[in-house]
């Protein structure tokens, strides 16, 4: 938006309390996770001190117990010794892999779509609707009779083509409508051209259409990412991805400090999501908003 | 075309189906063996499960034995006979409500219900607040502002129920500051249903207001200049101006962010996980998942039934706008 004219500014006061609004939000918002980050260098008896808050601050048990201020012991008992870095590899294959499958079907099925005579827009709709309403947890619980009789439960693909089908009726969704924001007329005056279907897809619209399947990709993304319903029931204690993992974290170990691999872990799974939160923010609520700017 | 609309059948449809299916069995009961153990003070008789032949009419039938309604009328889910016992003989309106939800399937639909109802209202609401103070800032602050005010939507459910469960904790820097502050060392902000629901709830508002900031945000940037311009020479205060331009124009947003909103709250999960909140309110995907991850084997007609019985809910709660959509697109059809 441009500059607001002057006349249409607000006034002081009024500036002042959205302010004041504004920072007690960020607050809330944001202090969550740096205060976690913060704590996941000191040991338990500091982030988690029974005496004062304070102490998760400066860490004096930190101090007496490892000599430093800070200590990487929580991410050392994690990656190293509880071997989070497995479960780290498997959430890296199962995102890459539902994001590549999901955007193929995603762009052929939507460029399909968009460029179909009939009028499939409101079956589309619907059923991305649908779908999208069902809780995950729902599906898994038909899935996983199934998957065992068929001996495929406890895998990364099984996870990876189940993630793939919760996420296909959204990511056609939102293709569909980006093809259907690129003109017709390039595709047509490509085949004019004597280009086959095909070929017109691939050289006229591919090369236009990379904004809207970089959008769609990040939302496949993050749902592989922070999905915990599907990886935890569906993948066996090798397999796990890296949310179901430390959940074990939480449930099975009772001993000192263990509590620490999993804030430690907790911060090693989100950092990267922040990071790329921060580079594609401007796609990301570009895709939050397009369903909703069609109406 | 083809090969996404098979995969959306054969990963959607057929689930549906088999949930279906599933709810309709249950598990087989274990075969008991008696036998007898003689010793030197006499013969015991003794009842075993024969493991064994257990696990051999498991492998034959997987599904178990043919239940037909059953599951859906017993205790863990709809529980027919307990409602009629409850209503036929009690001690007044309280009376019932205590009880009814002591049924795990009532306590499940209670809290899904409240969650729902509550999140979605107040994340729109706070939401839109927001969006409206991040649109007055200076063009500069407004990227790190919506970074920041994102970060609670795109974080894992799991971790941002777990890193903010950490600070309430007892030990945590709010639990320790409430105490203080309420000098109570017992309090708790999971000692009561109560408090559980409330700390649940405001955890939702907290994970779901980004969304609804953001498409009020982008809502925000088209209201026409004009309107708010001619509406302020008519002498229309900041509030009116709000009330009678900036909200009707963002209406059609509202319905949209509210669906959405109804969607992911209805299907609340993690928070009860990460907040290891089960034991004062658990949701229906939470006593699916519970089914499903149970200690001694999985009750797989128990959670089918009541997968079906949430599909069911979904329904009815999408019916009002899977009608609108379908008028509205048979208007607009092209």
């Amino acid at each position: 938006m441009s500059a607001t004219p002057p006349h249409l500014r607000p006034s002081m006061t009024a500036s002042a309390l959205a302010i004041g609004f504004l920072a007690v939000w960020l607050l809330v918002a944001a202090f969550p996770f740096f205060w976690t980050l913060w704590g996941s260098f000191k040991v338990e008896a500091d982030f988690f001190s029974r005496s004062s808050w304070w102490n998760a601050i400066t860490g004096p048990a930190t101090e007496r117990q490892t000599g430093s201020a800070f200590t990487l012991a929580g991410y050392e008992g994690a990656w190293i010794e509880r071997e989070f870095w497995r479960a780290a590899l498997n959430t890296v294959i199962v995102t890459v892999s539902v994001t590549t499958v999901s955007l193929l079907f995603g762009t052929l099925g939507g460029y399909a779509l968009s460029r179909s005579t009939r009028n499939y827009t409101v079956w589309i709709l619907i059923a991305a609707l649908v779908f999208r309403a069902m809780p995950h947890i729902t599906l898994v619980s038909g899935y996983l009779l199934p998957f065992f009789e068929l001996n495929v439960w406890g895998v990364l693909p099984t996870a990876i083509v189940v993630l793939v089908a919760i996420n296909q009726p959204f990511t056609l969704w939102m293709l569909h409508s980006f093809f259907l924001s690129i003109p017709k007329d390039i595709d047509e005056s490509a085949m004019v051209d004597g280009c086959t279907r095909f070929q017109a897809f691939r050289l006229a619209v591919i090369p236009v259409m990379w904004p809207g399947v970089i959008t769609t990709g990040l939302f496949s993304f993050l749902l592989a990412y922070n999905d915990f319903a599907v990886t935890a029931m569906l993948l066996n204690q090798e397999n796990q991805t890296m949310v179901p993992k430390i959940n074990s974290f939480l449930g099975t170990v009772q001993t000192q400090g263990s509590i620490m691999y999993a804030v430690a872990a907790t911060v090693s799974a989100t950092v990267p999501l922040f990071i790329l939160v921060m580079f594609f923010q401007r796609r990301i609520v570009a895709g939050l908003t397009a369903g909703a700017v069609k109406g | 075309m083809a090969p996404s609309a098979l995969a959306m059948i054969l990963f959607i449809v057929v689930p549906i189906g088999s949930i279906l299916v599933q709810s309709l069995f249950v598990e087989h009961e274990r075969v008991l063996v008696t036998v007898e153990n003689c010793g030197p003070f006499g013969c015991t008789e003794e009842t075993r499960v024969d493991t064994a032949a257990t696990a051999e009419l498991r492998a034959e039938e997987p599904l178990g034995r043919f239940n037909g309604l059953g599951t859906y009328i017993d205790r863990g889910h709809l529980a027919v006979d307990e409602l009629a016992a409850i209503l036929s003989d009690n001690a007044g309106p309280g009376d019932i409500a205590a009880r009814v939800m002591n049924l795990p399937f009532y306590k499940a639909l209670a809290f899904t219900l409240a969650y729902t109802l509550l999140v979605t209202p107040l994340c729109m609401a706070l939401g839109f607040a927001v969006a409206l103070a991040v649109n007055a800032l200076p063009r500069l602050a407004k990227g790190p502002v919506i970074f920041l005010t994102l970060l609670p939507y795109i974080a894992t459910p799991l971790l941002g129920a777990l890193a903010v469960f950490w600070m309430i904790n007892t030990d945590g820097i709010i639990g320790a500051t409430l105490q203080a502050i309420f000098d109570d060392p017992t309090l708790s902000l999971q000692a009561s249903p109560m408090l559980t629901w409330i700390t649940l709830i405001v955890w939702g508002i907290w994970h779901m207001a980004p969304f609804a900031f953001v498409v009020f945000y982008a809502g925000l940037q088209t209201v026409p200049a004009d309107t708010l311009e001619s509406a302020m020479i008519d002498g229309a205060s900041r509030w009116e101006r709000i009330l009678y331009v900036t909200v009707p124009h963002l209406k059609p947003l509202a319905i949209f962010v509210g669906l959405i909103l109804l969607m992911d709250n209805f299907r609340v999960f993690e928070p009860i996980i990460g907040f290891s909140a089960e034991a004062n309110a658990t949701s229906l995907s939470w006593s699916i998942y519970n089914d499903l991850n149970g200690q001694g084997g999985q009750l797989f007609g128990s959670a089918a039934a009541t997968s079906v019985l949430t599909t069911i809910g979904v329904m009815i709660l999408l019916t009002p706008v899977l009608i609108r959509t379908w008028r509205g697109a048979g208007g607009r059809a092209a």
